[in-house]
């Protein structure tokens, strides 16, 4: 359990940090909570040589409302995402999502950014923010640009960040009092989800995103248009794998989980739709 | 002696808490990594990531320029430093099979983490680094995870055997040639099942650690380890590397945990022991968690074949078995005897006629090697035959619990004989289950899951049960001969009343978790009339207790525990002599008790143990023929097995879409006879009952058919977390042992020995409803998903 040699820098602002990281290339990484990072180093299946530490960026620790949105910052503690009570009025989904997070010390230490931008398919934060239309605020050496959630994903543990950006604010908008559920399913408690559901529904309108179900987050977009044609619940809920490419591992065959995503599917929006 | 005198006879049987604990919460206890020796050296062992391979050539000098490597040695370099191989200590047949077995590997790998190349190096940090710029060329060869397909010797693991095949033992036991076979022709009723034990990673919380520190002049070595088995450990590394044992110190510091797996003499022990006399420098190494998983032996891993025959009354009339069991790729200290320490045990609890048929082939495979795992050989064997008993309820269609009372042993039976010419000392298993079904509500569950288990219901309800036998306290002697055990199975204290007539205790037992200094001092405080804390108990360093067998097969209370109380009685004896010689009087004239010598009639004349012990000590006056001092040595060789006993229930409630099982409530109501202090038995109780849940529910070490091991961390392997735990009920019954005069039994490995069975009787009783009767280990949502859509037909 001890990693690769790798030099080790402490950014006292995002400029500073997007700085450095631009100087030192494809061989740096972002330090934010480390609770995804440094396991990898460990294992050395991660060996970055410059580790760029952000997680003394005040100032981008922060929950506002922003009229049609909460903002908030991406190095914002997943345990102050689930406390939040601005959060828990304006988008509960999230709120309660963090909870669910690895284990109290895991929510202690890691990011809201830091696991958006890991794109762990297999997290309960990108799915979550995925299904609630959020968009990703990215700073480079030239200023900032928007990505929405939608788009932001790439492959297993691949984003649209370009190397010399950094996640810096993750905007989601209000949910409006629309119902809502987050289904987790696996083993043990403190365990990824061998399949999870973020899920929300507001009238006409709907969101749906899997967590574990491919190698990024999947929007269930076949899911919200089903339900935006008329479909009864339990008839939407059978295009929950549509979009999805599940892969069997040590949990799940491919079958399973596809069943499993049915079956979540239709208990989250049995629950959004109370 | 005021004090003193209020606590006498009353301090076993009190809930103390355990003395070791505020060091161990507190980060003080030091364990082996703890320990601060200046200019050690620190190992690194490169190790096979392939299962089954041959050495082509291996290339170290990149690794040796690197900064801060010391040496770099391969399996050839090494091969004189050994003066044998590696030992297995029970050779259980004659002609078994045993390969040599060397700390690092000479011409092929046989396992994913087998020792190939070690590193000596400044830091560990550099000793690791160096381990990447180690090549080395492997051909490989064909892995083999198949227990079934070892057997078929289409690839030979080791090539000089000839076979796969480690060997066979077999325990036919008739009243009349042919009773078993007859038996089964003329049974109303039989089963035949097929079960699986899985593999499993013991991990400690813990993982090993070990720094070996010669002395500069005369050759002496102290050899720390977190083992469990110091003194087994001094004897075979002295053995294995021809150092004379005299010179060879064993220490045990602060062990976190063992469960079998620090049972054992490692490559790892061998290699310290070996370099740091070579290099004259302390050699140091610590095993990473994921190294644990492959390089530190695994438990369990059975393939179980049983028949029950049974009367048209459900009266058990044979039993035969068949198993295959898993020996990994070499044979460990005690691995090719784990399932004999089962064979006597497939009957269970049950009223057997002299008919049974027990046969065990063992195997290597190119997997991690396999040995004791707490209750070794016993879980598997109560696995068996419980699960099989309700198969057999199922099949005459008569409550499982019925079936189990028409065949228990009664009460009055014992001391019992039984079909292997074992006695069963002591026990009760009817009134352990009534206590157990009273927790339960039994009645009331059945109640509700008749209305509950309907066709289509989404939740399933399930109520299964064990009773089970341990057969522990390893062990008589005489006994471990009969089964070819490499050692005895005695163990020796030392007690010494101190100037002061402060107490010190020397155990040769090796606490790595259980509480023994708290245990220990309780039984010598109540023979000696002390108080608990004015007796210290030294233990796991064989310069200070050079006598011992060490702490597995919960043997520690029931025979180092009784060792002591035997100490005691030869401490108070010759007080006893002192006394009357000071008293002026015959020593059949005096009693003892709460720490003071009295004339019998006469309680005014009296002498408290403490002022013997100073008499004892200045020598002045003491009776002709007495030696100075106040300590004793004793050896208490069990007469027989301990034989606790008790009736487990769990209730278990299913989603039938997502196949998740939800326990709703465990029940335990152990035996383990007269208790030294109850909140240390319900600990024990409490872990293996999670043991065993976590066997039945969540942990498998799964191997890929290349013999990669896929479960190498804690998010892959699943050790269930205190807030995946049922809530636990414990209660007990006591029935005195008869064979040791404290009355204990052992209680170390019960609750995992109850508990696989019980979860999984559950499970299959929610499902089998739907058709469902037969479920491997572990029942996770995937297989219990997968198992009722096959018995659904797919729909």
């Amino acid at each position: 359990m001890i990693p690769a040699a790798f030099e080790y820098k402490r950014a006292g602002s995002a400029e500073e940090a997007i700085n450095l990281i631009g100087q030192f290339g494809d061989e740096a990484k972002f330090l934010a909570g480390g609770h995804s990072l440094i396991p990898l180093m460990k294992l050395r299946l991660a060996q970055p040589t410059m580790l760029v530490d952000i997680g003394r960026v005040k100032d981008l620790s922060y929950i506002k409302d922003a009229g049609d949105h909460i903002a908030i910052g991406a190095l914002t503690r997943h345990m102050d995402v689930e406390k939040s009570p601005v959060l828990s009025q304006h988008v509960p989904l999230l709120a309660h999502a963090a909870g669910y997070v690895g284990d109290a010390q895991v929510r202690h230490r890691g990011t809201i950014g830091g696991s958006i931008a890991h794109a762990d398919p297999a997290g309960d934060i990108p799915a979550t923010t995925l299904a609630l239309g959020a968009t990703y605020v990215v700073q480079g050496p030239k200023g900032r640009r928007e990505i929405a959630a939608k788009d932001f994903y790439k492959g297993f543990l691949e984003s649209a960040l370009a190397a010399d950006e950094m996640l810096v604010e993750i905007k989601v908008p209000k949910m409006n009092g629309a119902g809502w559920s987050f289904q987790k399913f696996n083993r043990r408690a403190v365990d990824w989800a061998i399949v999870g559901v973020a899920a929300w529904r507001n009238n006409g309108d709907s969101g749906v995103a899997l967590v574990n179900m491919g190698s990024t987050p999947v929007l269930a977009s076949a899911v919200s248009s089903a339900l935006a044609k008329g479909a009864s619940v339990a008839d939407a809920a059978a295009h929950a794998a549509d979009d999805a490419e599940p892969q069997a591992d040590l949990n799940a065959s491919v079958e399973y989980r596809t069943h499993l995503a049915k079956v979540l599917v239709r208990r989250a929006l049995e629950q959004a739709s109370k | 002696m005021s004090i003193t005198q209020e606590r006498t006879n009353s301090i076993i049987g009190t809930r103390m808490l355990r003395r070791e604990d505020p060091a161990l919460l507190t980060g003080e206890a030091k364990f082996t990594n703890d320990l601060v020796i200046p200019g050690a050296l620190h190992l690194a062992v490169l190790r096979s990531p392939y299962a089954h391979a041959r050495i082509k050539s291996i290339n170290v000098s990149d690794a040796l320029a690197m900064p801060g490597v010391v040496a770099v040695y391969t399996g050839k370099d090494l091969r004189d430093a050994w003066a044998a191989p590696m030992p297995c200590a029970w050779p259980v047949t004659p002609d078994m099979k045993n390969p040599a077995h060397f700390p690092l590997a000479l011409d092929k790998v046989c396992y994913v983490g087998d020792g190939v190349v070690a590193v000596l190096a400044n830091s560990e940090t550099e000793s690791r680094d160096a381990l990447d710029a180690i090549d080395v060329a492997y051909e490989p060869l064909q892995a083999i995870t198949d227990l079934e397909v070892a057997l078929s010797d289409k690839t030979i693991i080791h090539e000089d055997l000839g076979t796969n095949k480690s060997y066979t033992w077999n325990l036919k036991v008739e009243a009349t040639e042919g009773a078993v076979d007859e038996a089964f022709k003329n049974a109303a009723f039989s089963v035949s099942e097929r079960y699986i034990q899985q593999r499993l990673i013991p991990m400690a919380m813990e993982p090993r650690a070990v720094v070996a520190v010669p002395q500069p002049f005369g050759g002496d070595i102290t050899l720390y380890s977190a083992t469990q088995v110091p003194h087994i450990l001094k004897v075979m590394t002295a053995i294995t590397l021809g150092i004379p044992e005299h010179q060879l110190r064993v220490v045990a510091p602060s062990v976190g945990g063992g469960f079998g797996s620090k049972l054992d003499v490692y490559a790892e022990e061998l290699l310290c022991v070996a370099l740091s006399r070579k290099h004259g420098a302390p050699v140091r190494w610590v095993e990473e968690r994921s190294e644990n998983t492959q390089a530190t032996i695994h438990g369990r891993g059975q393939i179980q074949n049983i028949e029950l025959a049974a009367d048209k009354d459900g009266k058990l009339t044979a039993v035969r078995v068949r198993l295959i069991g898993d020996m990994g790729a070499y044979l460990q200290l005690v691995t090719p005897g784990v399932p004999l320490l089962g064979a006597f045990l497939y009957a269970g609890v049950y009223d057997l006629p002299v008919a049974y048929d027990f046969s065990c082939t063992s195997v290597f495979t190119t997997m991690t090697p396999t040995d004791a795992y707490r209750g070794a050989g016993r879980p598997e064997a109560t696995y068996a035959i419980e699960v099989a008993m309700d198969a057999l309820a199922r099949k005459m269609n008569i409550d499982p619990y019925e079936l189990r009372k028409r065949n228990y042993i009664k009460k009055e039976q014992f001391p019992y004989t039984a079909f292997s010419g074992l006695t069963y000392d002591s026990g009760d298993h009817l009134a352990a289950a009534e206590k157990a079904m009273g927790h339960a509500d039994y009645a009331a569950v059945r109640k509700k899951q008749a209305t509950q288990n309907v066709a289509g219901a989404r939740k399933r309800l399930g109520i299964g049960m064990t009773s089970y036998f341990e057969m522990c306290g390893l062990a008589p002697s005489r006994v471990l001969a009969s089964l070819n055990y490499g050692a005895g199975g005695w163990e020796s204290a030392t007690v010494r009343v101190l100037p002061t007539s402060k107490v010190q205790v020397v155990t040769g037992t090796s606490p790595h978790g259980q509480g023994h200094e708290t245990s220990w001092a309780m039984i010598a405080a109540e023979k000696l009339g002390v108080a608990p804390e004015d007796v210290d108990v030294l233990h796991s360093d064989t310069a200070i207790a050079p006598l011992g067998l060490d702490t597995y097969g919960s043997r520690s209370l029931a025979v180092g525990g009784v060792a002591i109380a035997g100490a005691c009685d030869k401490v108070i004896d010759k007080a006893r002599l002192i006394a009357a010689h000071q008293l002026e009087c015959a020593a059949e004239d005096l009693e003892f008790a709460q720490g003071t010598f009295s004339v019998k009639g006469s309680p005014d004349k009296a002498v408290p143990l403490a002022a013997i012990a100073f008499a004892a000590f200045t020598a002045h006056n003491l009776p002709d023929g007495v030696e100075p001092n106040l300590e004793a040595q004793y050896t208490h060789d069990p007469k027989n097995f301990s034989w606790p006993f008790g009736a487990h229930i769990c209730i278990v409630e299913i989603d039938t879409e997502t196949g998740k099982v939800d326990v709703l409530k465990y029940i335990a109501v152990d035996d383990c006879g007269i208790q030294i202090n109850p909140l240390i038995v319900e600990g024990q109780v409490h872990g293996g009952v999670v043991q065993g849940l976590a066997q039945a529910l969540y942990e498998e070490a799964v191997y890929d058919t290349d013999g990669n091991l896929k479960t190498t961390n804690l998010a892959e392997y699943l050790v269930p977390a205190a807030c995946d735990v049922p809530p636990i009920t414990t209660d007990f019954t006591v029935t005195p042992s008869p064979t040791n005069q404290l009355g204990v039994k052992g209680v170390g490995e019960a609750g995992t020995i109850g508990a696989a069975s019980t979860v999984m009787n559950a499970v299959i009783d929610a499902l089998s409803g739907l058709g469902v009767t037969k479920l491997d280990m572990p029942a996770s949502p995937n297989n219990v998903w997968k198992a009722i859509q096959a018995a659904q037909g797919g729909k």
